[in-house]
């Protein structure tokens, strides 16, 4: 199978804790892979080992020419800078006078109207401000989009849309997906694969042998209750 | 004089222009005590009998690789650091400079100046201005999010380094007008009061250079008419500015 990401025995510390222990897991070209654990167990300290921004042992093997989308959880920009949507996306453009066809199509993309995007960022929701960071993303011509829980603050429709939005994402243009995720439904519904990061151990493979409930109270360390919706 | 009046406003360009990112990166504190770090540089240089500008631009380089090198440390407290440090500076420059000397670096005293000194002047202006005119969009990622920014394929360790090093120019620009106590205040102000007054990034940075600039010309106007110092009236207007604009808000 072709891979698009490859992890070998990667640890990251801090001090004196380490956070991720000899971690071994690989993405293939197009699936999706969903990453859940309790909080604490290193979820986005992976993320931001994979997108090298913090230093980490063991090998990370990205496909050659691999263009990476980054949505990160949260962030820490005061609300009231007065930085529009629209300058945000136009700062990702390399090109800026043919670059506002391109912002037009990614706007279409995630649902945000122009209106909207001439807002500055602080006033947004956080749905839509979680949508304006998939737009940037998008505006890269990713091959894999990493999202840090996309959805966490968002009310329930909005969450439903999103999932949404990025599951035709992936479809559409053939993306990679990494996501991190406490919704166990959309883990179950969306990932081709889930890696668990558990407090005591880690594992990986489809939902179906991983998402079960005896495995989900050794990794969480209390019963889990979610439902599956069949399709 | 006329020019003095160049070369001021083309300080108060590239301090509008640099104000907003400090601003936004919520370095108003850290931008005031970085000027501070000049007076040892100014004191030393007086005592080698060269030029202060040298001293202090020396010192201002040598705060910014600080601050940055401090950024790249997780477990430190930017902070702190710079709190600690930079006091300390002024202390040690307080004792390196005297009378006169010391009022006008710390004030800044508009003396007559030097055809070498308005034309450096004009080229480091022009150099800070290119920056952020250039830079702006990657400036503009990395202050949302410095992952996202590397993802995007900045060098953000670089692009931080080089926008500091840009603030340390901005203010040995300033010294000759300002001094090292209210430099800091003329890249703020006017960067506060766009920050308030703007709807989009292109109305704060000509916002910004509007009250930078305007600051500047009426300050020294001012200064001349009423034989005070030039440095505290600049301040005095831009804070002026800064007031009329939290009270149209």
């Amino acid at each position: 199978m072709d891979h698009i990401l490859e992890v070998d025995r990667l640890s990251v510390r801090f001090g004196n804790v380490e956070v991720l222990t000899e971690l071994s897991f690989s993405v293939a070209k197009g699936s999706s892979l969903a990453v859940i654990g309790p909080n604490g167990a290193g979820k986005t300290v992976l993320f931001k080992a994979l997108i090298g921004s913090i230093p980490s042992a063991g090998a990370i093997r990205w496909a050659p020419d691999v263009q990476i989308g980054y949505v990160p959880q949260k962030l820490a920009l005061q609300r009231d800078v007065p930085i529009t949507g629209m300058d945000f996306l136009q700062a990702r453009s390399k090109r800026p006078k043919g670059s506002s066809a391109e912002i037009s199509r990614v706007l279409d993309l995630v649902g945000i109207s122009k209106d909207v995007s001439e807002c500055t960022i602080g006033t947004l929701s956080g749905g839509q401000f979680q949508r304006l960071l998939v737009a940037f993303a998008l505006l890269g011509n990713p091959s894999v989009l990493l999202l840090d829980e996309p959805t966490a603050g968002i009310d329930e429709p909005g969450q439903q849309q999103l999932n949404e939005l990025i599951h035709r994402l992936q479809e559409e243009q053939s993306l990679t997906v990494l996501f991190i995720s406490h919704e166990l439904t959309v883990v179950y519904r969306y990932a081709t694969n889930v890696l668990c990061l558990g407090r005591k151990r880690v594992c990986f493979g489809p939902p179906r042998t991983i998402l079960t409930p005896d495995l989900l109270t050794e990794i969480y360390g209390t019963p889990v209750d979610y439902h599956v919706h069949h399709a | 004089m006329l020019e003095n009046l160049v070369l001021a406003i083309t300080m108060a360009i590239a301090a509008g222009l640099v104000g907003c990112f400090a601003v936004m990166r919520r370095m108003a504190l850290a931008a005031d005590a970085l000027s501070h770090v000049a007076l040892p540089g100014i004191g030393v240089a007086l005592a080698l009998h060269i030029h202060p500008i040298f001293g202090a631009a020396a010192m201002l380089f040598f705060g910014a690789l600080l601050v940055w090198a401090v950024e790249g440390k997780a477990r430190v407290d930017t902070e702190v650091v710079i709190g600690v440090l930079f006091s300390a500076a002024l202390a040690v420059g307080s004792m390196l400079t005297s009378g006169e000397d010391l009022v006008e670096a710390l004030f800044g005293g508009a003396g007559a100046l030097s055809w070498p000194e308005i034309l450096f002047g004009i080229v480091a202006a022009a150099l800070v201005v290119a920056f952020v005119v250039t830079q702006r969009n990657r400036l503009v990622v990395m202050l949302v999010s410095p992952d996202v920014a590397r993802t995007a394929g900045i060098n953000v360790r670089r692009l931080n380094l080089l926008y500091l090093l840009t603030f340390a120019l901005t203010i040995a620009l300033g010294l000759r007008y300002l001094g090292v106590l209210l430099m800091g205040a003329l890249i703020i102000i006017p960067a506060a009061t766009a920050k308030r007054l703007a709807k989009n990034l292109t109305q704060m940075l000509l916002i910004a250079v509007g009250v930078a600039v305007a600051a500047t010309v009426v300050g020294t106007g001012l200064a001349s008419w009423l034989h005070r110092e030039t440095g505290s009236l600049i301040v005095t207007v831009a804070a002026c500015i800064f007031l009329l604009g939290f009270l149209r808000k």
